[in-house]
């Protein structure tokens, strides 16, 4: 059946909830309104409003009363408007949330998703752009997901739901209509972890997640028949497909990173370290990142822009590290 | 109040909904990018909160208070360019609509966490108060920013020690598509004002001599170094949340409720009332307000956008050797 991006996590959700009554959706406006991106629409018709919240406006409510949730051995999905407000949840997140199981000695999980719409490239300015993954990427006990496809999307949130620990699922709303393909009928998980392949190259690898990854398909298409050019999906941020990075990079022996969260302190720079750590001996080039700029998401059309990586800039990375 | 006094109130209403009206207007016609939230049907609200506050006092808008951005002295043509992202808005195209702030005129810019300029204020009136200075702190926020904690915060500190700041709470009822009884059990926001040691007010956000008196009464407490006061604005959006909601989530009956106890219609009775030419002073003040309006689109328009490299810009006071942290 032919789907949207947002149409797929809709439908993740709406699996989720009939498979399992402990599954729930807290967020604001994600009942009556069905979201403010329509990504929940239909779910309180269905599954009425014990089950589809409508909360008030406070992001750490809706993460520590979803852990309170969890404990009774609810499924809590929570919605945040717009990803950037996650920030208002933080303490939650790192200090409730990522460190239940642990400073319970184990007696408990925290089977909770937080998910949202992140990126930019909708000149959503400096509060309505953000990719906040990094600022959680160091946080042990959290796992990261950043789906780049309708058929993932779907995938890796059935699986974030089924998961035991708290998952931080980054949907992108660049993603959300612009993309649209033919996912299976029948139900499908993608596991929390694997990465995808999705350009086959001997020439160098290109490791990358969420909006990026379309562009740099891209780019190893226009450059067929100049450079092979292998393009890894990671999906999953936390845990990372290592197995996936290494083989690769040992089969090319050139790797590039590109996201569009900020280089600095980005996931980019945990891969590239550790790529010329462990692969050393395998590399014929400098690892590579390209990123957005280390600046604050610019609303201006011409500086965001300048900020962001696209397929040009994906490109020129990609003919500046095969000529190594 | 006096003739002039009257007027002019009555030109800074209707200058903010035409000014608002014209940047509806523009984003239907596709030539802005971002959200457009409309304070349409609010504006005795804003115009009321600012009218008696001097150019060193500050205010704290929320995303809907361009009509108090105005009321408290901002450059329409500077407004209008921040709008557009383009390089003479306050922001220099950093960020659009009420992100950028004037701070001359004591505008602080707003950010889009919700509540998150509560707690600013209060230290800024914790600095007015430390060093004595007869000065407020107004801060804007929607019944729905009240449930959030930075609000609770902020409102506690202020209390424990009687800051010179306003806490003004405009309840039009809807957070985006949430009604209030969904969003705290009181029936009046201001009634947690207790709570936090002082006074709670309502008043009726339409009716612009309601507004003016509720905040004479709160500026004259807060000069006088008695502490803050909580203002509840009961009032209405006409708009959807944004300009892309229709707002399926209210009544029609609702909105045309609402419609006939419209600010700018209200003041334009007390006027009539008074005597005043009404019709005169209508045509006057339309065509002044055009004017403003149609001089800032054009000053927008002509300010070019900035360069690619400018995201670089004004991200340190002191600059990081080759521009990032790296
Ligand atoms: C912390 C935070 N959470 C969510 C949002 C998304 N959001 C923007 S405006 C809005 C509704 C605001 O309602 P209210 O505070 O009553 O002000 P109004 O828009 O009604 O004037 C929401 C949920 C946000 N901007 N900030």
């Amino acid at each position: 059946m032919m789907v949207t991006y947002l149409q797929a996590i809709n439908q993740a959700m709406a699996e989720e909830m009939a498979r399992d009554e402990n599954v729930m959706l807290m967020g604001e406006d994600v009942g009556v309104m069905g979201g403010a991106f329509k990504v929940s629409e239909g779910l309180q018709d269905r599954f009425g409003k014990l089950r589809v919240v409508d909360m008030p406006i406070a992001e750490s409510l809706i993460i520590g009363a979803g852990v309170g949730l969890a404990v009774q051995g609810m499924r809590p999905i929570l919605e945040m408007q717009f990803i950037d407000f996650i920030s208002c949840g933080f303490d939650q997140i790192v200090n409730q949330a990522a460190t239940l199981r642990y400073r319970h000695g184990g007696q408990t999980s925290c089977p909770i998703v937080i998910r949202g719409p992140s990126g930019a490239g909708v000149h959503g300015g400096l509060y309505h752009s953000q990719n906040p993954e990094s600022w959680f990427f160091s946080v042990p006990g959290l796992k990261i997901v950043a789906p780049a496809t309708a058929y993932d999307a779907k995938g890796l949130l059935k699986s974030a739901v089924r998961d035991d620990d708290p998952v931080l699922y980054f949907e992108h709303k660049f993603l959300y209509r612009r993309i649209k393909e033919d996912i299976p009928d029948e139900e499908y998980l993608v596991p929390l972890g694997q990465a995808a392949l999705r350009a086959e190259g001997t020439d160098l690898t290109v490791i990358t997640y969420g909006a990026t990854v379309h562009p740099a398909v891209q780019a190893a298409r226009d450059l067929a028949g100049e450079i092979s050019v292998e393009v890894i999906d990671l999906r999953s941020l936390a845990p990372l497909d290592w197995n996936a990075i290494s083989a690769s990079v040992r089969k090319t022996g050139k790797a590039l990173i590109v996201h569009e969260a900020r280089l600095t302190g980005g996931i980019g720079a945990e891969i590239a370290a550790r790529i010329g750590q462990e692969l050393f001996e395998d590399l014929d080039g400098p690892v590579m990142r390209l990123a957005s700029a280390d600046t604050h998401n610019a609303f201006a059309a011409p500086l965001e822009a300048w900020i962001l990586p696209d397929l040009h800039k994906i490109t020129e990375a990609i003919r500046k590290l095969a000529r190594y | 109040m006096n003739e002039q006094t009257e007027r002019d109130l009555y030109y800074r209403m209707v200058l903010v909904r035409e000014f608002e009206g014209r940047v509806s207007a523009l984003d239907k016609q596709g030539k802005l990018a971002g959200g457009v939230y409309s304070g349409r049907g609010q504006e005795a609200a804003s115009i009321g909160v600012c009218h008696g506050l001097r150019v060193d006092d500050w205010i704290f808008p929320l995303h809907r208070d361009m009509g108090a951005v105005l009321a408290k002295g901002a450059d329409p043509n500077r407004l209008m360019a921040q709008i557009f992202g383009r390089r003479d808005g306050f922001s220099k195209g950093k960020d659009s609509y009420l992100h950028g702030g004037d701070l001359p005129h004591g505008i602080f810019g707003a950010t889009s966490m919700l509540g998150s300029t509560l707690p600013v204020a209060t230290g800024m009136a914790y600095k007015f108060r430390m060093k004595n200075e007869d000065r407020v702190a107004v801060a804007f926020f929607g019944e729905g920013a009240s449930s959030r904690g930075d609000v609770h915060e902020a409102m506690n500190f202020a209390g424990v020690h009687k800051l010179p700041v306003i806490y003004v709470c405009e309840n039009n009822f809807y957070a985006y598509s949430t009604p209030n009884e969904l969003q705290f059990a009181v029936e009046n926001v201001a009634d947690r004002a207790a709570g936090y040691g002082f006074k709670g007010e309502v008043a009726s956000g339409n009716d612009l001599h309601a507004v003016l008196q509720a905040m004479q009464k709160a500026t004259d407490r807060a000069r006088r170094g008695e502490g803050p006061t909580f203002i509840e604005l009961k009032t209405y959006r006409y708009h959807g949340h944004s300009e892309h909601d229709r707002a399926a989530y209210r009544t029609d009956e609702e909105l045309v409720t609402w419609e006939s106890r419209d600010p700018i219609e209200l003041w334009e009775h007390y006027l009539d009332k008074r005597k005043y030419d009404l019709q005169a002073i209508k045509a006057e003040t339309l065509a002044r307000a055009q004017q403003v309006v149609a001089d800032a689109v054009a000053f927008a328009e002509a300010s070019p956008e900035p360069e690619g490299p400018e995201a670089m810009d004004d991200l340190y006071a002191t600059p990081i050797p080759g521009g990032s942290p790296a």
